[in-house]
């Protein structure tokens, strides 16, 4: 049997990693942005206040620039599957497609066609025509979020599918299990709001900036109040809702989860949270000082007290078990493959279906399950457990960065808020060194969830190893540096024009309200609004 | 069975719908992109070219998206085979394909002239390569790719990068690049006045005769070509391709079989000349809004024409004939495209509808004074 090489996989995961979270650092902003657009044209549309609509056509500005590489580097993702992870693609095709098809289907034609009208569109359509067009293509991003993590959440959890040794694929048996899977569920909006405190974070940060050196005050102001009020909320939905996802992941996923906890050996329920730990992967422990708070882990992930949490080393000697019971079933798929009216051979295979998975970790060792043996099949149950020192610290940085935003965001609400505030000029000076953050957690977010599934590419029924294409490296190191190149290129224009465009500020509005120096700023920030119009 | 049998070929027919979407709605844009720098000489007349389209491009891609999901969702096994086996082609086209969307927004940003110079080079490079590409991709699907499965479907590309440039796909490529000169040029007529006008005008009636001449040629290359039949197996039988009992034969002119079958496909053929013919003689004359409708019944007589051609196959093996893809033995299960088909029906009418609304908003000439006014124009 042909099957990638190491080197292949290797490069192949890279690759994909790279150009997803690339990808990833465009989509956040533009699912949390174009709702705080579509908020600014309310406002301008009810109202009539012009400054709203300035304000809405400034921030489009900046989206459109961000939407441009989403949209190019989109395209990388749509096919990767098929040009990188052809046996993936072929083995879940059947599930993993659907929702893509419908992403394209109802979402992104829906944004996309709509993101032109809404750019275009000013002076041809009627205020509220522009309005609804707005909300369409924030419509729109949302529900490409909602299917692209159905799709995720299949690789996560795989319900609603089954194994058909006809066509030697897993097959949907229940499209409503697919799509209102916990974990697609949980995650959607869990990622949907982490994009809204992105763009949050964005209009808040920018805003702070302008303030602190007295430019464009009255559309800051406004935008700063209403980014925050909006973050504020966010962060809030995006900590709760994290909560839930972790207790999802601690049924539906418990490698992931004991990787997230530094968690080696099953402990007392209910299990302490490590705040600081140094897991290594090697030595199978912590090593070094621990920081714990006992019993929290176990509250948050069980929502129990009395629910154990099982530790890798006992989830290694389960992948043991489970691979045991996979190597009969896939030995019996082989001779069902050669001989399809081998009855016998079918009933074998369905016996241990659940587990053919794990035998397919074991082929890593021996492509020959019939010579397997004990120490090849304690190293791939060793293989099962995900890379604990990466998983634990992607996450709590990810944590952690979402407290600090919470922080900040409730300071910047309540000054923007609040008449008679003390000086905040310190606050508004280092916000923008805060701009990375939603980015950064976005990022960190995704590292733990996809990290965390490691080694499966569908969680306990296809490993990662065997899912890439059989390609030579060659191929291999040219599309790398290929894109490598390309996306140096692109993100260096891209920051380039966003900063131009940032400093540049909106055309002809704000300018000389303030009065200039940073010691105007905290009367300017917290004076009631003014009803001018332009 | 027989459910799933209807399923299978009306996903044969969705894709094809899809796939003369992606036609005719990008290779618009492609084309504008094409031809670009010959058609607008100055940055104004660039730039109101560009603004014709602005609008619409985004969502006109989608159809290459939603193509890519589709043949994922109802055709995973060749989403899996295709895309792997061409992957450098793949490559090629995705790279230049990432140059548009940024090439649309970034270029007009700044005003320098080697900045627009360059970008008007990348959308050239990303409306001609892609295009090439896409036919080529068709030519090689007509004469077989040289790939073949593992016992557990593990697709295994034994063929090279260069030779999927062999003369018949390039002529494949070229008839496509010339289909997409054809539907931007009458794009730019319908919402250009003047020189871009003109310009765009001698371009159709060039592009137009020249892609009967390709089309032609193409035509009888295939009647000559390697084609294949199936045997052995009825219809919804077999939903592996590594089932033994499918028969794949391959003979020269194999693939006008259907043709004599039936010989009322000779329409389709036929229809791409009718159009083309009526298409620029509407373009010689100015008519240019009748020219693209024109150009866009060629392209569904151009791909009608291969499908019907290859049917029931989608991705013959050009080493292991028995593996070949077909309509048979490639698709989802019956679950899936009942669901997909359930979602295609109730979106795909309301795509058709709120594009046109689109197109409908943005309708009427656009100038060089009033993209240079707009702020908000590429």
């Amino acid at each position: 049997m042909i099957v990638p090489s190491e080197t292949v996989v290797e490069l192949s995961r890279w690759q994909f990693a790279a150009t997803a979270l690339y990808h990833f650092l465009f989509v956040p902003l533009t699912l949390g942005l174009s709702f705080i657009l579509a908020a600014m044209e309310t406002v301008y549309v009810t109202t009539g206040r012009v400054i709203y609509k300035e304000m809405a056509q400034f921030w489009g500005k900046l989206f459109a620039i961000n939407f441009a590489l989403g949209v190019a580097t989109g395209l990388t993702m749509e096919f990767e599957f098929g040009t990188n992870w052809s046996f993936y693609s072929h083995y879940v095709g059947d599930i993993f497609g659907a929702p893509l098809a419908i992403e394209g289907l109802m979402a992104f034609f829906m944004e996309s066609t709509f993101v032109g009208l809404m750019l275009f569109g000013w002076d041809r359509l009627s205020k509220a025509g522009h309005l609804s067009v707005t909300f369409l293509v924030a419509l729109g991003s949302n529900l490409s979020a909602l299917w692209i993590l159905v799709a995720n959440g299949f690789m996560q959890d795989p319900v609603g599918a089954t194994f058909n040794p006809v066509s030697q694929r897993m097959e949907l048996t229940s499209f409503f299990d697919l799509l209102f899977s916990h974990d697609a569920q949980s995650k959607f909006v869990h990622t949907s709001i982490a994009g809204y405190v992105t763009g949050a974070m964005f209009v808040v940060t920018i805003s702070a900036w302008y303030l602190s050196r007295g430019r464009h005050v009255e559309m800051a102001r406004r935008s700063l109040r209403m980014g925050a009020l909006f973050g504020v909320f966010s962060v809030i939905g995006v900590i709760t809702l994290g909560d839930a996802l972790g207790f999802v992941a601690g049924s539906a996923q418990p490698t992931k989860l004991a990787a997230m906890e530094g968690m080696w050996e099953t402990e007392p329920a209910p299990a302490p949270l490590k705040l600081i730990a140094f897991p290594s992967d090697s030595e199978q422990r912590n090593v070094g000082p621990t920081l714990e708070l006992p019993g929290v882990a176990g509250i948050l992930i069980t929502h129990s007290l009395d629910k154990e949490l099982p530790g890798i080393k006992e989830l290694e000697k389960r992948a043991a078990e489970r691979i045991r019971n996979g190597i009969p079933g896939m030995l019996a798929l082989q001779r069902y493959r050669e001989n399809p009216d081998d009855q016998a051979a079918l009933a074998t295979v369905r016996e241990h279906e659940e587990d053919l998975g794990y035998a397919m970790l074991l082929m890593r060792y021996a492509p020959d399950l019939t010579q397997a043996t004990p120490e090849q099949i304690e190293q791939a149950a060793r293989d099962s457990i995900p890379p604990v020192w990466l998983t634990f610290w992607s996450f709590r940085l990810m944590i952690g960065l979402a407290f600090l935003m919470l922080i900040y965001l409730i300071a910047m609400a309540t000054f923007s808020l609040s008449k008679q505030c003390a000086a905040h000029d310190f606050l508004l000076k280092i916000s923008i060194w805060l701009l990375p953050a939603p980015f950064l957690a976005c990022e960190l977010g995704w590292l733990t969830a996809e990290l965390g599934r490691q080694p499966w590419t569908v969680y306990e029924k296809l490993p990662t190893w065997i899912s890439a294409s059989t390609h030579s490296e060659a191929y291999l190191y040219f599309s790398l540096i290929g894109f490598t190149l390309i996306y140096l290129v692109f993100i260096v224009i891209e920051m380039f024009l966003m900063v131009k465009f940032i400093r540049q500020g909106p055309a002809g509005y704000g300018h000389g309200l303030a009065g200039g120096g940073s010691g105007t700023i905290q009367p300017v920030l917290s004076a009631p609004v003014r009803h001018e119009e332009a | 069975m027989e459910v799933y049998i209807v399923l299978k070929v009306v996903w044969w027919l969705l894709l094809g719908i899809l796939l003369m979407g992606l036609a005719i709605m990008v290779g618009m844009d492609m084309g504008v992109g094409t031809i670009l720098r010959y058609v607008g000489r100055t940055d104004g007349e660039r730039r109101v070219a560009l603004n014709i389209i602005g609008p619409h491009w985004d969502g006109n891609q989608v159809w290459f998206i939603l193509g890519g999901g589709a043949i994922f969702a109802a055709w995973p096994v060749i989403y899996a085979t295709a895309f792997s086996g061409l992957y450098v082609v793949m490559l090629l086209l995705l790279w230049t394909m990432i140059i548009r969307p940024v090439g649309f927004e970034y270029r007009s940003k700044l005003p320098s002239v080697a900045w627009r110079n360059a970008w008007d080079w990348g959308l050239f490079v990303s409306g001609f390569v892609p295009m090439l590409v896409f036919g080529a991709a068709m030519g090689n699907a007509l004469q077989g790719f040289p790939y073949h499965f593992e016992w557990n479907m593990a697709s295994v590309y034994t063929g090279s990068f260069i030779s999927l440039f062999n003369p018949f796909a390039i002529l494949a490529g070229l008839l496509s690049v010339s289909m997409s000169i054809f539907m931007g040029a009458a794009m730019l007529m319908n919402r250009a006045d003047g020189p871009l006008f003109e310009r765009s005008r001698k371009l159709l009636v060039l592009s137009g005769p020249l892609a009967l001449l390709l089309f032609s040629i193409g035509g009888i290359w295939v009647a000559n070509m390697q084609g294949y039949t199936l045997s052995g197996a009825t219809p919804g039988a077999v939903s592996n391709p590594l089932d033994p009992r499918v028969v794949v034969e391959s003979a020269s002119g194999a693939w006008l079989t259907n043709f004599r079958a039936i010989p009322a496909l000779w329409l389709l053929p036929l229809l791409t000349y009718a159009s083309v013919v009526l298409g620029t003689l509407a373009g010689r004359a100015g008519k240019s809004h009748f020219a693209w409708w024109m150009g866009a019944l060629a392209w569904i007589g151009i791909l009608g024409t291969v499908g019907v051609a290859m049917f029931p196959f989608m991705m013959p093996s050009s080493t292991q004939a028995a593996h070949s893809l077909t309509v048979w033995n490639a698709s989802s299960s019956e679950h899936t495209l009942v669901w997909m088909s359930l979602w295609t029906a109730v979106f795909v009418p309301a795509i058709l509808a709120y594009t046109s609304w689109a197109f409908w908003v943005m309708r009427g000439k656009v100038s060089t004074e009033q993209v240079e006014n707009d702020e908000h124009a590429y």
